[in-house]
C-alpha cells in the first residue's frame, strides 16, 4: 500500500517528476547556500574604522557591478536550464501511449464515478471510487465533473489534473508494480473535501482481467432470505431512486453504482473500510460519519438495516 | 481657524519663524476633539489609523491561524467542523490578504510618502480619508458575517461554480464578493493618491533619479493596484450578478464558463501578491543603507527591477491555474515567463547583498529583519521557480508545498520587512523607540518560530497532504510533523504577541527619539518626530539622492508660500521643477458619511439589487456636502 507520496514513484511518470522534483531541489539548494554564504561573508568581513556614508569608493563600486552583472547572467542561465527542462519532462510525460486503456472519470460531491467503456456496449460497466488498472499498460482517463471543480492525484503515479464542469481533461499514467495507491481530490470542493479519496488498484493483467469480467456481470442474486429483504427493503426505499444496482429495478443515477459495492475495499470514497458493519453504520447515520454529504439518512427499521447491510455485503 | 491677524495671500517669508510654525499649525492641525478627529484629513492620523486597524486584523487572521494548527494538530481533529473550518481558513486568507497586507503597506505609504517626497499632505486627502472608512467597513461588515456564522466558506479565490448560486447557499459568497468591492475601492483610492503624490509634489529638485525607493516601490505598486483590480471588479460583480439576479456568466450549463473566473481572478490574484511584496521591497532598500552606512547599491538596476517585476507581475497569472489542463504552449510560455521574474528579483537580491558587502552592516533590529528577509525570502523565491515548472507544479499544486511556498513569500518576503519598517519609522510615527532589547527577541522568536512552522509544510505537501482538508486519517502518517508544526506555530504566535506588546508599550513610555535617530539620510527624517501637522515648515530642495547626508547642517528650502491656506507645491512630474502653489483641502467629516452610505448601499445590495439604485441617493447627498465650496481660502483658486 502507498501512501499518497511524491517522493516514492511507482509508474514512469511519477518516476520522471520525481527526477525533475531532484533536479530542482538541487539547484535551488545550491543557488541559495550560495546566496547565503556571500551574506554571511559580507556581514564577517573585517573593515577599516567607520567612515561618513558618502562619497563612496569609485572602483569598489565597479568591482562590484562586474559581480552583481554576472551574477544576473548566472542566474538567466539558471533559469533558462530549468524551464528547458521541464517543458523537456513534460513531453516525456505526455508522449502518445499505443493501446491505451481508456477510463472515464466523473467527479462528483464528494466520490467518484469510474466508468470503463469495454469494447462493446454491453461490456462497459460504472464503478466508484476505486480504479483498477492493469500493470504496465498506460491508462487514458478522461476527468470531466458533475458539480464543482475537483482534482484527480495520485502521486506516487503521476501528477494531478482537475476536474472541471463543462470541460474535459484528460491524463494518462501507468503503474509500474502491483499495489494499492492512494489519492484524494485535490482542489477545495466544499463541505467534504477532505474525505475524497479514491484508490487505484494495480494488478497482473490477468487478475485485471477477471476482475473486470466480474464487474461487467449484473449484481449477485441474493443467497439468503435476509439478503432477499435486504434487496426488497433496497428497491421499495428511497434507495433506488439514487443507486443502480444492475440486475434488480434499482436504477438511480444520483449516487455511486452499488451493482459490486460489497467488493470494494471502502465505503463513503476512503472513509470506512467495506464490512456488513460499517455499510450499516453509513447507511443508518450518513451525516454522522460524513457531515455534509449528499445521501439522505433513510429512515430504516432496525431489521431493516441489517438486511439492507447484509444485501449490500454480499454484493461483491 | 485662520489667525486674524494674519491677511490674506501673506507669504512664509512675511512671518517670524516661531509664529510661522504656530501658524502653519493652525492651518494644517486637526483639533482636538472626537468628531474633530473624525474629520481629518492629515495623511500621517489617517495612516496611523490605517496601520493599527490593518496590524488588528493581523492578529484576528492570525488567532484564526492558531485554530487551524489546533485542528490539524492530530489526524482526525475533531476541535472544529468542516462548515465552521471552511470559514476559518476563508477568513484567515480574506483577512490576511485584504484586510491586513495590502491595507498595511498602503497604510505605511500614506504616511510616509508625503514625508519622504517631502510636500505636507497627500494628494486628495479627502479621498484618502474616504478610503481609510470604507476599509474599515468592510472589514467590520466580514468579521460580523463571522461572528454570525454568515462568513464565506469558498476560499479567499471563491472559484466558480462552489461559489455559485447553485452550490453557494445563502449569503456567504455575496458577503465575499462585497467584501471585494470595499477592499478594491479603498486600495484604488489609495492607489490613485499615490500615483499623484508621487508624480506632482515632490519636492523641487527630486527628479526621477532621486526619488527614494521606498516611493519607487509604492509608485509601482500604485500602477498595479489600478491595473490588477478592474480585473476583479469585473470578476466579483458578475459573480454577484449570477448569484443575485441570476445571469449565466459562470454557468457552463448556459454558455458560461467556469475558467473564466479564474482567468479573471488570477489576473488580480497574482499581481497582488506583488501589491504586497514590492513595498517590502522598498523596506528593504530604505533601511539597508541606514544600517549598511551607505548608499544603497545599484539605485538604478533597483528601480528597473521594480519596474520589471511590475510589469511581469501581470504575466504570469496562469501559473495558478496549471492543472486545469491547458493547450501545451500555453503551458510553456507561463512557465518561461514565471521563471523570468526571477531575474528582477535576483538583480535586487544581488545588490542588496553588494550593498551589505560593501557597507559596514550595523546589526540593529530593523537590520536583523532584513536578514531574516534574506534567509526566508530566497527559499521562498526559489520554490517559487519549482512551482513556475508546469510538471512540478502537477505534483505540488493545492497541496501544503504550495502553502510552505507562499507563506516564504508573503511572511519571509513581505512581513519581515514590515516588521523592520515598523522598528525603523517606528520612531517617526510615535516620537518613541521601540525597545531594541524586546526587538531582537522578537526578531529570534519570529524568525526562528516561522521557520520551524512553514518548513516542514514543504515535505508534507510532497507527502501527498492536500490544502483546505479540515481532517486527514491516522494512517497518512501525517500526525507527526503536523504536531510539530503546530507546535512551532506557538513560537511564532509569541514572537508575534511580544512585537504588539513592545509596540503598545514603546507607544506610550518608549525612548524619545528626535528627528533622526538612525542618522538616515532621507527626507522623512527631515522634520520633527512625529512629524507637526504641516510636515515641513519650508518644503525642502533637493539636490542629490541622500539628502540628509549630502547637507549634514541644513537643507535648503523654498519659501514663498501661503501660510492662511493649506498650501503645497505641484512641481514637474520628471525633474520636479516647481510649476504652482495648490491649495491642499481642509478636514471634513463628509468622507466618512460617504462611506457610511457607501456601506449601507453595498452590504444592502448583497440581499436585493434595488440597493444599488435607492442606496446612491444618500451617497449622492454626502458626495454634494463633500464637495460643497465653503468659503475658505482653499476654495480660491
Amino acid at each position: 500500500m502507498h501512501w499518497q507520496s511524491v517522493l516514492e514513484p511507482q509508474g514512469p511518470q511519477a518516476a520522471h517528476l520525481h527526477w525533475l522534483i531532484v533536479v530542482f531541489f538541487g539547484v535551488c539548494a545550491a543557488v541559495w547556500l550560495l546566496v547565503m554564504l556571500v551574506l554571511l561573508l559580507g556581514l564577517l568581513r573585517r573593515r577599516p574604522a567607520p567612515v561618513p556614508p558618502l562619497p563612496a569608493n569609485p572602483a569598489s563600486e565597479r568591482r562590484a557591478g562586474v559581480i552583481v552583472g554576472s551574477a544576473v547572467g548566472a542566474t538567466v542561465l539558471v533559469i533558462s536550464a530549468l524551464t528547458v527542462l521541464s517543458a523537456v519532462t513534460t513531453h516525456a510525460i505526455s508522449a502518445d501511449p499505443s493501446d491505451p486503456l481508456l477510463v472515464q472519470i466523473r467527479g462528483h460531491m464528494w466520490w467518484w464515478e469510474i466508468t470503463y467503456e469495454g469494447d462493446r456496449p454491453d461490456h462497459a460497466f460504472i464503478t466508484a471510487n476505486e480504479l483498477h488498472v492493469p500493470v504496465g499498460r498506460t491508462i487514458q482517463l478522461e476527468l470531466s465533473a458533475d458539480d464543482v471543480i475537483h482534482s484527480f492525484w495520485v502521486p506516487n503515479l503521476a501528477g494531478k489534473m482537475d476536474l472541471i464542469p463543462g470541460r474535459d481533461n484528460q491524463l494518462s499514467f501507468s503503474a509500474d508494480h502491483a499495489g494499492l495507491y492512494r489519492g484524494q481530490c485535490s482542489q477545495f470542493c466544499g463541505l467534504e473535501h477532505a474525505h475524497m479519496a479514491l484508490f487505484v488498484v494495480a494488478e497482473d493483467p490477468a487478475a485485471f482481467e477477471r476482475w473486470r469480467a466480474s464487474q461487467i456481470a449484473e449484481a449477485a442474486q441474493a443467497a439468503t432470505p435476509e439478503q432477499a429483504r435486504g434487496r426488497d427493503v433496497f428497491a421499495s426505499r428511497q434507495c433506488a431512486a439514487c443507486h443502480t444496482i444492475r440486475g434488480t429495478p434499482a436504477n438511480g443515477n444520483i449516487g455511486p453504482d452499488l451493482t459490486h459495492v460489497g467488493g470494494r475495499a471502502w465505503v463513503g470514497a476512503g472513509l470506512l473500510p467495506t464490512t456488513r458493519g460499517s455499510l450499516a453504520a453509513w447507511i443508518a447515520d450518513p451525516q454522522g460519519v460524513k457531515p455534509g454529504t449528499n445521501m439522505p439518512m433513510v429512515p430504516l427499521g432496525a431489521d431493516e438495516l441489517k438486511d439492507v447491510s447484509a444485501y449490500l455485503a454480499a454484493l461483491k | 481657524m485662520t489667525d486674524p491677524r494674519i491677511a490674506p495671500d501673506t507669504r512664509d517669508t512675511q512671518v517670524p519663524a516661531g509664529l510661522l510654525e504656530r501658524q502653519l499649525g493652525r492651518v494644517w492641525g486637526t483639533p482636538e476633539g472626537f468628531w474633530a478627529a473624525l474629520a481629518t484629513v492629515d495623511h500621517k492620523r489617517v495612516g496611523r489609523r490605517y496601520i493599527i486597524t490593518a496590524f488588528i486584523f493581523l492578529a484576528f487572521g492570525g488567532v484564526l491561524a492558531m485554530a487551524m494548527r489546533l485542528q490539524l494538530a492530530r489526524p482526525e481533529g475533531r476541535v472544529i467542523g468542516p462548515d465552521r473550518y471552511d470559514q476559518v481558513f476563508t477568513m484567515h486568507g480574506a483577512t490576511m490578504m485584504f484586510l491586513f497586507a495590502v491595507p498595511v503597506m498602503e497604510a505605511v505609504a500614506v504616511f510616509l510618502v508625503p514625508l519622504m517626497v517631502g510636500t505636507r499632505n497627500i494628494a486628495f486627502p479627502r479621498l484618502n480619508a474616504f478610503s481609510y472608512w470604507i476599509y474599515l467597513g468592510g472589514g467590520i461588515m466580514l468579521w460580523s458575517a463571522f461572528a454570525m456564522d454568515m462568513a464565506p466558506d469558498i476560499g479567499w479565490f471563491a472559484y466558480v461554480p462552489l461559489s455559485g448560486p447553485q452550490f453557494g447557499a445563502g449569503k456567504r459568497a455575496d458577503i465575499w464578493a462585497q467584501m471585494i468591492t470595499f477592499t478594491e475601492v479603498s486600495a484604488l483610492a489609495v492607489a490613485v493618491e499615490i500615483v499623484v503624490t508621487v508624480l506632482k509634489q515632490r519636492a523641487p529638485g527630486m527628479s526621477l533619479d532621486r526619488i527614494p525607493l521606498f516611493v519607487w516601490a509604492m509608485l509601482v505598486t500604485a500602477f498595479c493596484i489600478i491595473m490588477a483590480m478592474p480585473a476583479i471588479m469585473i470578476a466579483s460583480s458578475s459573480l454577484i450578478l449570477d448569484r443575485l439576479v441570476g445571469t449565466h456568466f459562470f454557468n457552463p450549463a448556459e454558455g458560461g464558463d467556469v475558467l473564466l473566473w479564474q482567468h479573471l481572478f488570477w489576473f488580480f490574484g497574482h499581481p497582488e501578491v506583488y501589491i504586497i511584496f514590492i513595498p517590502a521591497v522598498g523596506m528593504v532598500s530604505s533601511i539597508l543603507p541606514t544600517f549598511c552606512r551607505r548608499p544603497v547599491f545599484g539605485y538604478l538596476p533597483l528601480v528597473m527591477a521594480l519596474l520589471a517585476t511590475g510589469f511581469l507581475a501581470f504575466g504570469l497569472w496562469v501559473h495558478h491555474m496549471f492543472t486545469t489542463g491547458l493547450p501545451r504552449l500555453g503551458e510553456s510560455f507561463f512557465t518561461a515567463s514565471s521563471m523570468a521574474i526571477a531575474i528582477p528579483n535576483g538583480v535586487q537580491i544581488f545588490c542588496w547583498l553588494a550593498t551589505i558587502c560593501l557597507g559596514r552592516p550595523v546589526l540593529r533590529t530593523p537590520m536583523l529583519f532584513v536578514l531574516a528577509f534574506f534567509f526566508t525570502f530566497v527559499i521562498g523565491g526559489l520554490t517559487g521557480v519549482m512551482v513556475a515548472s508546469v510538471p512540478f507544479d502537477t505534483q505540488v499544486h493545492d497541496t501544503y508545498f504550495v502553502v510552505a511556498h507562499f507563506h516564504y513569500v508573503l511572511i519571509g518576503g513581505a512581513v519581515f520587512p514590515l516588521l523592520g519598517a515598523i522598528y525603523y519609522w517606528f520612531p517617526k510615527f510615535t516620537g518613541r523607540m521601540m525597545s531594541e532589547r524586546l526587538g531582537r527577541w522578537v526578531a529570534f522568536l519570529v524568525f526562528v518560530g516561522f521557520n520551524l512552522t512553514f518548513f516542514p509544510m514543504h515535505l508534507l505537501g510532497l507527502r501527498g497532504m492536500p490544502r483546505r482538508i479540515y481532517a486527514y486519517p491516522t494512517e497518512m502518517h501525517w500526525g507527526g510533523l503536523n504536531l510539530f508544526v503546530s507546535a512551532s506555530a506557538v513560537m511564532l504566535a509569541a514572537g508575534f504577541l511580544l512585537f504588539f506588546i513592545d509596540a503598545i508599550r514603546s507607544a506610550r513610555s518608549g525612548e524619545p527619539a528626535g528627528d533622526n535617530p538612525w542618522d538616515a539620510p532621507t527626507l522623512e527624517w527631515a522634520t520633527a518626530s512625529p512629524p507637526p501637522a504641516y510636515n515641513f515648515a519650508h518644503i525642502p530642495v533637493v539636490t542629490g539622492p541622500n539628502p540628509l547626508w549630502e547637507h549634514r547642517d541644513a537643507l535648503p528650502v523654498v519659501t514663498g508660500l501661503r501660510v492662511e491656506r493649506r498650501e503645497i507645491l505641484v512641481t514637474s512630474v520628471a525633474g520636479a521643477v516647481p510649476q504652482a502653489r495648490e491649495s491642499s483641502p481642509r478636514n471634513s467629516i463628509w468622507p466618512l458619511w460617504t462611506a457610511i452610505t457607501t456601506s449601507i448601499m453595498l452590504i444592502w445590495s448583497i440581499f436585493s439589487p434595488w440597493a444599488v439604485l435607492y442606496g446612491s441617493i444618500p451617497i449622492g447627498f454626502a458626495l454634494v456636502f463633500w464637495f460643497w465650496p465653503k468659503g475658505t481660502p482653499e476654495d480660491e483658486a
